[in-house]
């Protein structure tokens, strides 16, 4: 396999990839470096790739398997002062797009559930993948994820009104 | 779309029943900008998720191509190596007989050996001329020993002239 080989087989799903790590890390700059390691990762054992009939679905239980690594690693205790300027990051993005104040909050809330639900929505909601898929991914079944699915989006949900009827706490 | 049809398919997704088709419509539904009141929270959550989704890994990945390092054949060759060095020097110790010798090496052969011949011989004179040596040392051993005894004597005397 070659560079270009491999470039253009990461390219569809190197954002997913990022994305979800972002999603789990927070910091801009972890998620990067976990992107980053990941698809190292894989680069250097591009000859099992070829055995893995899903590399994509392969690649985000790796992401999700090395982020959560991280959380747990004593590394990730500092990772929580990084946290506090992750913000900045996401300003431009933000105006960009002119996000409305409750836009924001959505990020919030989301940040504050809890791992397996944090994960689930990403893949779902944000990279809109099949329930099959996330079920390969995350080693769960189908139902399973609908529950959790179902209970973060709720829990969201519920925040958001929350915020909106007795203003920002 | 009608308004009944989009709470209908909020109920279910927020059961998780939604197919990823169904969750398009919504999407598309809250991309617009009049929603009722009532589904503005589902508004922002909607726009969260397009959002999001366009965030974009940027850093670039250093992949090196790697140069693989082939111990196999380093090993492979290293026994080639051994096995032609073992060859060609049990080959030279065959010739190691007189009769494997030619003409011109068995006659520089034979040359080495009267030199070495002829330098063992005066060797040997050299060693019987130091036997000399050896007996003169014998002689001188003898020697002393008669000084010894003059020494003794000189004692003798000595106590003799003392008793007077």
């Amino acid at each position: 396999m070659t560079q270009a080989d491999f470039v253009n087989m990461i390219m569809p799903f190197k954002d997913k990839v990022f994305r979800l790590a972002k999603r789990l890390l927070v910091s801009k700059e972890e998620a990067e470096d976990a992107t980053q390691e990941i698809l190292l990762k894989l680069w250097n054992n591009q000859d099992k790739i070829e055995d893995y009939n899903n590399v994509e679905a392969f690649s985000m239980t790796m992401t999700k398997n090395f982020c959560l690594d991280r959380l747990k690693s004593k590394q990730a205790q500092n990772l929580k002062i990084v946290h506090s300027n992750y913000q900045d990051n996401n300003t431009s993005l933000q105006k960009q797009v002119e996000l409305s104040d409750s836009v924001d909050w959505v990020s919030k809330i989301i940040e504050a559930l809890p791992e397996q639900q944090k994960i689930i929505l990403q893949l779902r909601d944000i990279e809109q993948y099949e329930f099959e898929e996330i079920a390969e991914m995350l080693e769960m079944n189908q139902t399973a994820i609908r529950v959790a699915l179902s209970r973060a989006r709720k829990t969201v949900r519920e925040e958001l009104t929350n915020k909106h009827s007795y203003g920002i706490k | 779309m009608v308004l009944n049809n989009i709470e209908q398919l909020l109920e279910k997704f927020d059961n998780g029943e939604t197919t990823l088709k169904e969750e398009q419509q919504l999407r598309a539904y809250f991309a617009q900008e009049d929603v009722p009141p009532h589904l503005e929270s589902y508004k922002a959550m909607f726009q969260y998720f397009s959002n999001t989704k366009q965030e974009t890994f940027t850093k670039d990945v250093p992949l090196q191509t790697r140069k693989r390092i082939p111990y196999k054949w380093i090993s492979v060759a290293a026994v080639v190596a051994i096995m032609f060095g073992a060859y060609t020097q049990l080959d030279f110790n065959k010739k190691r007989t007189l009769d494997d010798l030619t003409h011109e090496e068995l006659l520089a052969y034979n040359q080495t050996k009267e030199a070495l011949g002829l330098i063992s011989s005066k060797l040997n004179q050299g060693s019987t001329s130091l036997n000399v040596l050896t007996l003169a040392g014998e002689k001188f051993d003898e020697g002393v020993q008669q000084v010894g005894q003059i020494d003794e004597f000189s004692k003798t005397t000595d106590k003799i002239f003392k008793n007077k």
